[in-house]
């Protein structure tokens, strides 16, 4: 464990980080990585050449005119490294061909997540939005340089030069100059303080299609990932887990696995005991024969189905208030009829096709890690408390990481503590490579955790809702890691009921209260793509739709009247309705039930509203069809990243809305690889129609915001094709029941 | 010793009989692009071509190689059918995070290869072994299509 603590922010900021503030995060690393140690360039391919110009921490020119950015966040599939390539080629005026990409290296000075103070790190859909100005200010310096250079050579004024696609020219006397002839002398200027910014009406770049940066790595099979990684003398490692949460080792008979050829090394460390060989396979099959017996005396052994029965009981009294508004309670004792509904959510496992793995090499200057790494910071804390070394000796390559989906940012830093205390056991004597195994990432736990919500309502005599009560039970994710003191207050973590405590629509009396269960429940858990919206998006989404049927109201317009203060919402819940003909009627479908269904959710700043249609067959088997997508992210930096992220995010959902599901049986996952743990395969995939609302604020993220409204409008589409509502998740085989 | 051509090239393994293409061709022939995901043949990540035929190399038993051709996402795009279907993928930016990527596109060349003209149909008939965890499946069929139709 480390003692790395994050305190004095306002954890509503946090949460809120597409606000643009910087907080102010106060963490022991006032010593984080000088300058010199962990430099732009060192990490990927190595220092820049010589003559080559790096005027900041994210732009660099070489002689030969190729522009390297420095991705500070981790590319996981969202786009990021083409996003922040845009921002600074659209200042630069460069040459997208001429464009690479590589991983920043650790350093929380210059590459912290500006919404997270002084950490660095991928999370909450930020990357694009902390970065705006800062990486188009890293532009737009190294313009001005080469610029300033030009106009020295030629002995021009500087406002008559002209930059385009990577080509600095004079047109008054027809001479050109590309980047790289500039390069050497750019880099002997100073670095300019300030620099304007372009006015967005002259963008050539935002706002307009951009290739991604890693399609081609990414279709050839030349793309690294840590998978990938192959180090001189390295040894892959495999762990045996203990069969359930808590449980440890208290003897191992490790005699059959030692004599198995190949096999290097066998060793026990905290999570289990570790099988290392030249290869996979051979470690796999040493691992097999292990004879390992368990200690399970402090071991969890709940099961899911007792668990949510406790979660019912506690959710008939009052947990930790999160919000109020008015008088809830008083309303509805009051009301001759209350409209009450309980909602069940499964863990689910992020399941991302790279099982977890990493790469780590210890010696005498400290150690160095190759990780599809996304929460720098944390993690060389964490890990250097582990070694016996100062953080800023422990060096983060970044790679490609094959999906994430919140996983990689561990607050324990699971997969990376595992890697240390094996490089440990063997006293750094090889590099080594720790895999896992399908079945051992998706039975490690960190799942998104199980809840259960109830909500009781009660409508006006107009049918508008006059009270709304929701109450939520279930584990925190805060508590006990490093972010417990900024993010729980008064008993509430914001992540728990984050998308149900800033519940858009206008009602009176509103009482959101929590019950936090970790005291009794010990399965790890973390966050999953869109977090707390998971699971609230869901309860609130389905819910008004609820009281719209009960008000006998159209689902659009009754939402529509309660967001009269949240022009956001109603603007992507209009141009998706309008988009998806909701005022026409469904085309009929031969032998089954068509229906239509429709949710709108804000997080992490961006609105999203989707329109899924459905055909439910006579046996309660159902398609979905299509899905309309409107979604209001600010200034759309890279309208088809956007569009893609939409379309992942919707499949993503759709997966766990029919299928997800991780449940524990006497303390035991009871899935393991993909034939009990579906995933979306393309014949389940809908249509997809993505539409951007044109705007000028800043821009927010996307790689989580389109997740939420998909499962609530699925399920209120099956409710107008069957009338059944449908509240536990997954939906699996409920209609045909 | 099984000898077999990797991409057109001789190679050798001295490795149990049983040992995994996958991992043969992952941890000692050093090419890798072709991706584990499951160890089950659920996925589709590790799949690579077998005298043509697409295999699940990580349930595919080295034997099963001897004396054959085996073709990788680092030799496909020696053929026109694997060229033009990385054109597709670059040109409609298919990938995300790139893992399950290397799959599809040799899942998408076999089918190309036995259907110039697949409908919407056949490429979720021919696709579904293959899995994308970031679900760029609108993209997949897409640039199936485009594929098709540049090599039409």
């Amino acid at each position: 464990m480390t003692n790395l603590t994050l305190h004095n922010v306002s954890r509503r900021n946090f949460l809120k980080a597409g606000s643009g503030l910087t907080l102010a995060m106060v963490l022991p690393l006032a010593h984080a990585a000088p300058a010199g140690v962990a430099g732009p360039g060192i990490a990927g391919s190595g220092p820049l050449a010589a003559g080559s110009f790096s005027p900041n921490a994210f732009v660099g020119i070489g002689t030969d005119g190729v522009v390297t950015v420095l991705s500070k966040h981790l590319e996981m599939g969202q786009g990021v490294y083409t996003g922040l390539a845009t921002l600074v080629a659209e200042e630069l005026d460069a040459d997208w061909s001429k464009l690479v990409v590589e991983g920043a290296p650790a350093d929380a000075v210059r590459y912290n997540n500006l919404f997270w103070g002084a950490v660095q790190g991928t999370g909450g859909s930020t990357a694009i939005a902390n970065s705006f100005e800062q990486l188009r200010q890293a532009g737009a310096a190294a313009r001005a340089m080469l610029v300033q250079a030009a106009a020295a050579r030629w002995s021009v004024p500087v406002a008559e030069i002209v930059v385009a696609e990577g080509v600095v020219s004079h047109p008054a006397s027809g001479r050109r100059a590309g980047f790289g002839e500039l390069a050497e002398a750019a880099g002997r200027l100073p670095v300019p303080e300030n620099v304007v910014l372009k006015d967005p009406k002259d963008f050539k770049l935002i706002g307009r299609r951009a290739p991604r940066t890693d399609s081609v790595a990414k279709t050839t099979g030349r793309a690294m990932f840590t998978q990938d990684v192959k180090l001189p003398g390295m040894l892959v490692a495999v762990v045996a887990h203990p069969p359930r949460f808590g449980a440890v080792v208290r003897e191992v008979d490790d005699k059959a696995a030692r004599a198995l050829p190949g096999v290097a090394e066998v060793v026990r460390i905290p999570s289990g005991v570790a099988v290392l060989a030249g290869d996979y396979w051979t470690a796999k099959r040493a691992r097999e024969v292990l004879k390992i017996d368990w200690d399970e005396s402090k071991a969890w052994r709940g099961s899911s189905g007792q668990m949510f029965a406790d979660y019912r009981k506690l959710a008939a009294g009052p947990g930790a208030v999160a919000r109020r508004d008015g008088d809830a309670d008083k309303a509805l004792g009051n009301a001759a009829r209350v409209i009450e509904a309980e909602f069940v959510f499964p863990y689910l496992a992020h399941a991302a096709m790279e099982p977890l793995n990493c790469v780590m090499r210890l010696d005498a200057n400290g150690c160095e890690v190759w990780n599809g790494e996304q929460f720098q910071t944390v993690d060389q804390a964490t890990l250097a408390a582990i070694l016996g070394l100062k953080p800023e000796q422990v060096k983060l390559n970044m790679l490609y990481a094959g999906g994430s989906f919140g996983r990689r940012a561990n607050p324990q830093s699971d997969y990376l503590v595992e890697t240390a205390h094996i490089v440990k056991a063997i006293g750094g004597r090889a590099p080594v490579k720790l895999v896992w195994s399908r079945e051992d990432d998706m039975r490690a736990g960190y799942y998104r955790p199980a809840y259960l919500h109830r909500l009781r309502a009660v409508l006006d005599e107009k049918g508008r809702p006059l009270a709304w009560a929701q109450r939520i039970v279930g584990q925190s994710i805060a508590l006990g890691s490093p972010f417990e003191s900024m993010m729980i207050k008064d008993g509430v973590d914001a992540i728990s009921v984050e998308g149900a405590a800033n519940l858009p629509y206008a009602i009176p009396n509103l009482t959101v209260d929590l019950h936090t269960t970790n005291a009794t429940v010990k399965v790890p858990v973390q966050w999953w793509r869109s977090v707390g919206s998971t699971h609230t998006g869901f309860s609130t989404e389905v819910f008004i739709d609820e009281l719209a049927a009960a008000a006998g109201a159209d689902p659009v317009a009754y939402r529509l009247a309660l967001l009269e203060s949240h022009p956001r919402h109603a603007a992507v819940l209009k141009l998706a309705s309008d988009k998806a003909g909701w005022s026409r009627p469904l085309s009929a479908a031969a032998g089954g039930k068509r229906g239509r269904g429709v949710a709108v959710h804000e997080s992490f700043s961006s609105f999203v509203a989707q329109v899924v249609e459905t055909t439910v067959a006579a046996d309660g088997s159902f398609k979905v069809d299509r899905v309309v997508c409107a979604v209001d992210c600010g200034i759309a930096i890279n309208p088809d990243v956007i569009r893609a992220q939409m379309e992942g995010s919707i499949g993503f959902a759709l997966a766990a809305a029919l299928s997800g599901e991780i449940t524990l049986k006497d303390g035991q996952v009871e899935q393991s690889n993909f034939h009990d743990y579906p995933v979306l395969r393309i014949n389940e995939m809908p249509l997809v129609e993505v539409y951007i609302v044109p705007s000028a604020a800043k821009p927010s993220g996307v790689g989580e915001p389109g997740v939420p409204p998909l499962a609530p409008a699925l399920v209120n589409a099956l409710f107008a094709a069957t009338g059944k509502r449908i509240r536990t998740l997954p939906i699996g085989e409920q209609l045909k029941t | 010793m099984t000898s077999f051509t990797l991409n057109g090239r001789p190679v050798s393994a001295d490795l149990p009989d049983d040992t995994p293409l996958l991992w043969v061709v992952r941890d000692h022939l050093d090419l890798t692009g072709t991706k584990f995901g499951c160890g089950m043949a659920l996925c589709g990540a590790c799949t690579m071509h077998l005298d043509g035929e697409p295999i699940r190399s990580c349930s595919t038993p080295l034997s099963a190689a001897a004396g054959k051709s085996l073709t990788t996402i680092e030799g496909i795009g020696e053929a026109r059918i694997g060229a033009a279907v990385q054109a597709a993928w670059q040109k409609l930016d298919v990938v995300q995070c790139g893992y399950c990527q290397s799959g599809q596109i040799m899942s998408a060349v076999a089918l190309l290869a036995s259907n110039p003209k697949p409908s919407d149909a056949d490429i979720d008939a021919a696709m579904s072994g293959n899995l994308c965890r970031c679900a760029t499946y609108v993209r997949i069929r897409a640039a199936i299509h485009e594929a098709a139709q540049a090599l039409a």
